[in-house]
């Protein structure tokens, strides 16, 4: 008999008898908690991300001001003027290494959590451009906020690859001690709009 | 209302004072307790190190024992804690109906002290004079397996003349943990070294507790340490009067 | 490259050297309160977290009861997605797959996300064997890795190491492997991650193949899930040509609306933050972005056995927070060693029987391992009664030795207890022959309690294990229920 034949034999025999009927109680919702984008950008930056507010039409020059000499890498469908900065092409992870920073779009942020979701369309890319680069600039505008995680994931296509970014990335290994920045991105600025 | 005490087998053999102290306390509020001879444990140490088989009959001695009772009280948070949430996988165990409707029938009337002087007879208040630096340690299974909160801290708040201190990391364990103690004797020891240390700490003369095993180990450390703090049950101090302290 | 668990002694003995390791204490303690207090601090801000326990307890313990369903759903959603999917009955028949997909692509390492699958199956040192270097890329795996040692933590494997120990161990080790340490490093936690960043970026780079577990599976969907915090995860799971999962089939959750409650559950129970750094989302094969051939590895190993289990099979909702261990008063003494598991702490005390049985010695000394004051039940996001499964796995390991020809003293003991409790009259008679013994002590006993009780101090045979640091109040000369008798319950002018 195949592993896999065995294994599922096995399960239906371990619960011979047990009924498969269990209620599941809904999970609960946040309370209402007012400004959602205000909570966002308290949330983000209490993960010790930066955040910058702008109206729709600074964005550019936010952004621009935001890489300054840094060497930008940025997806297909950005739509920013960002002088300098580099169309993603397929680069190999090596090519990746040689950019500082990275701008991108993202699908959703998530005021109770802190947290942007990238759902890697064109105008966030591929997963490795937002990881290798060490800055990550974010530009989320306040319509994509909402409340909680059940939200985004009513928003989200799991068909699509999803990276899920709280803050920049963090370790608390050592003695439980938290620092900021090993391997993803050590500095997560996000320019919220509007 | 027809109300039992069950004693408890550590408390009968080794602390009848704190039974003295339960009748005593009761009686003093206008309720007159029947102690049924027949009573021996609740089986606890059985089921805790896993002789089930072994715990069926001093079940069954149990809810026959305190059959027709309203209420039966005990001076222990664990062994409160055996009746109403042990005793039902001991009667599964025996394959017997009529001990696991029997069981059905003493588990929820079973009460820790705390629990029946508050939500039962309905005092805070039981007229108690201690004039003692004392500290409370809640006991792992009258907090978590019973849920007694906050009604100890309240009917010690009540007493005349107590000096309440907290005591630090009071939700830890002390290390007791029944047969726990000496299988793995030098955790339970460790353990029992931070609580004790713990109660050090806080400058109190007595640490109250509503468990006597968890006070034989805690107490059994302090003394050994000559630490000098007496270990008395929640009972003890609120059966105390100016009388006993004159 | 790393030590074994094979051959660890019986909890007691392990636990008794942990608890002479001062250094180790002292890390354990510091590490094990900072996280709890963490923890409690964000999960206090969650106004309705009991209800969110109980959804997450709910669709996890969904999943469970229709595996198979489930089971045969994620395949056939993988398989459309474009993944490879395996089974694996054990540890052996998932490491030859994990070992033949690599060996395929003609590599010789692979780069791994932490995972406990994996390390439950000894992955790394089965691939070894096959001259295939598995790179662990997890801080604290990595601190593992390089100090040849053993897992200590689900979380934070190296949770027994302090700063200036990592420090030492990243001097003298990265160089063997790749890229040194700086020659200045320091023990600034900060330091020392970059020095650990520099190390795997190399590896990170040219790695063609990488190995990761999940932490969730979505039937209906065929989504992998990974949580995170350095973005080690992100690296392997997006920069090689080839990703092989290994997943246990306890981690499927029905649909993808299930990971809400333990997306919502996990990062606060389990390094105490509103949410972690980094979760990753795939479905099989997307093109053009991230490893082109996915495999997965749907592993049994024990679960079956678990499964099968009535009162144990809640053990399979566990989610790996650890928030068990680490509130656990046993594991913050004790360390994560004496467990003799990958699965230390509370959960691993019921895991490793619930999956192997308690057939030796070791594993059927888990069990005990705890006091049971219920503390990992309290903060268990998906609430598992870790307390009740215990005392469930101790009945199994005493019905495990009814056979036994000579039996246990303690057998004995408890055979005994039960006659005198199986009758008031026998134990009034054990009580008179305690009262006497206790007349012996208070005439003999050196030692007196706070409040004039006379105690015995240490005593040789079997009360050793409860005097060598505990006095032993010496028995009443009178039992209760004998006063009760002699004075009516106090009635008789006896009340005291």
């Amino acid at each position: 008999m195949s592993a896999r034949d065995d294994i599922l034999r096995g399960v239906r025999q371990a619960l011979a008898g047990v009924s498969p009927a269990v209620e599941v109680p809904a999970a609960p919702r946040v309370p209402d908690r007012g400004d959602l984008v205000a909570l966002f950008v308290e949330r983000v930056e209490d993960y010790r991300a930066v955040v910058t507010r702008c109206a729709p039409d600074e964005v550019d020059q936010v952004v621009r001001d935001v890489l300054g000499s840094a060497r930008a890498v940025v997806p297909p469908d950005l739509g920013l003027d960002l002088p300098g900065a580099v169309v993603d092409d397929v680069f190999t992870a090596t090519e990746l290494d040689a950019y500082d920073a990275v701008v991108t779009r993202a699908a959703v942020g998530i005021a109770e959590t802190g947290t942007v979701v990238l759902d890697h369309q064109p105008d966030q890319g591929r997963r490795a451009i937002t990881l290798v680069p060490d800055l990550h600039v974010c530009v989320v505008d306040g319509g994509q906020v909402v409340a909680d995680v059940p939200d985004a994931i009513a928003l989200l296509d799991p068909a699509r690859p999803l990276t899920w970014i709280s803050g920049p990335s963090a370790t608390s290994d050592i003695e439980l001690d938290r620092v900021e920045g090993v391997h993803g991105p050590r500095t997560l600025h996000v320019v919220l709009v509007g | 209302m027809r109300i039992a005490l069950q004693i408890t087998c550590v408390n009968d053999a080794m602390f009848p004072d704190t039974g003295k102290a339960v009748v005593r306390l009761l009686r003093r509020l206008g309720v007159e307790v029947d102690f049924p001879r027949e009573q021996t444990c609740c089986g606890q140490p059985m089921v805790n190190t896993g002789y089930l088989d072994e715990a069926v009959p001093v079940v069954r001695r149990f809810v026959d024992a305190f059959a027709g009772y309203d209420a039966i009280v005990t001076p222990s948070g664990s062994c409160a804690g055996s009746a109403r949430h042990q005793h039902s996988i001991v009667a599964e165990r025996s394959g017997d109906p009529a001990l696991a409707a029997a069981v059905a029938e003493t588990g929820p009337r079973t009460y820790e002290l705390s629990e029946f002087l508050v939500d039962v007879l309905g005092v805070t208040d039981v007229g108690a004079y201690f004039p003692h630096r004392t500290t409370y340690h809640p006991t792992c299974h009258s907090l978590r397996m019973l849920g007694v909160g906050d009604r100890p801290t309240r009917l010690l708040e009540a007493v005349r003349g107590i000096e309440l201190v907290d005591l630090p990391h009071a939700t830890e364990c002390c290390g007791f943990g029944g047969t726990f103690a000496l299988k793995n004797a030098d955790a339970s020891i460790a353990m029992g070294a931070d609580k004790a240390r713990h109660v050090r700490d806080t400058g109190a003369e007595v640490l109250v507790a509503g468990d006597n095993s968890c006070l034989m180990h805690v107490g059994g450390m302090l003394s050994r340490q000559r630490a000098g703090v007496r270990v008395m049950h929640l009972a003890e101090v609120l059966a105390s009067t100016e009388e006993d302290e004159g | 490259m790393s030590g074994t668990f094979v051959g660890m002694p019986a909890f007691p003995t392990a636990a008794r050297e942990a608890l002479g390791d001062t250094q180790l204490r002292r890390n354990l303690a510091h590490a094990t309160h900072v996280i709890r207090d963490k923890r409690a601090k964000v999960v206090a801000e969650v106004e309705d977290w009991e209800e969110l326990r109980l959804a997450g307890a709910g669709v996890k313990e969904a999943a469970l009861r229709d595996l198979a369903t489930h089971l045969e759903t994620l395949e056939a959603s993988l398989v459309r997605a474009g993944a490879t999917v395996h089974w694996a009955r054990d540890a052996e028949e998932a490491c030859a797959i994990v070992a033949q997909v690599t060996k395929a692509h003609g590599v010789d390492e692979v780069v791994k996300v932490k995972s406990m699958a994996t390390a439950e199956i000894g992955l790394n040192e089965a691939l070894e064997a096959e001259g295939i270097a598995a790179w662990e890329t997890d801080l604290a795996e990595l601190i593992v890795q390089l100090g040849d040692d053993l897992p200590s933590h689900i979380l934070v494997p190296a949770i027994h190491r302090n700063r200036a120990e990592i420090r030492e161990i990243f001097l003298r080790r990265m160089g063997d492997v790749g890229r040194p340490a700086p020659v200045d490093l320091t023990d600034e936690p900060a330091v020392l991650a970059a020095a650990a960043r520099a190390h795997l970026r190399e590896k990170f780079l040219r790695a063609k193949v990488a190995v990761s577990g999940a932490n969730f599976a979505v039937a209906e969907t065929g989504t992998l899930v990974v949580v995170e915090s350095e973005g080690n995860g992100r690296m392997c799971l997006t920069l090689p040509e080839v990703l092989i999962s290994v997943v246990g089939i306890e981690k499927v959750v029905a649909t993808w609306a299930d990971l809400d409650p333990l997306l919502r559950l996990l990062p606060r129970s389990s390094t105490g933050e509103r949410m972690n750094p980094y979760t990753s989302t795939w479905s099989g094969v997307t093109p053009g972005d991230g490893p082109q051939e996915v495999h997965v590895v749907l592993l049994d190993n024990g679960r079956t056995r678990a499964l099968a289990d009535d009162v144990g099979r809640q053990a399979l909702r566990c989610i790996r927070c650890s928030a068990c261990l680490n509130v656990c008063p046993v594991y913050e003494r004790v360390g994560g060693h004496a467990y003799g598991s990958v699965y230390p702490g509370p959960i691993g005390a019921i895991l490793n029987p619930l999956l192997h049985g308690v057939s030796d010695e070791q594993t059927a000394s888990l069990p005990y391992a705890s006091s049971l004051c219920g503390a990992c039940f309290e903060v268990c996001p998906v609430r598992i009664d870790i307390p009740s499964v215990l005392v469930d796995q101790r009945a199994a390991v005493v019905d495990s030795h009814r056979g036994d020809r000579v039996p246990k003293a303690e057998a004995v003991a408890m055979k005994a207890a039960a006659w005198a409790f199986s009758d008031s009259r026998r134990l009034a008679w054990a009580e008179k022959a305690s009262g006497l013994g206790g007349r012996l002590l208070r005439r003999f006993g050196r030692t007196t309690l706070p409040g004039g009780r006379a105690a015995a101090g240490r005593l040789p045979g079997p009360a050793a294990g409860w005097t060598g640091a505990r006095d032993l109040p010496a028995p009443p000369e009178e039992s209760f229920r004998d006063w009760w008798d002699r004075t009516d319950g106090g009635r008789d002018g006896g009340a005291r």
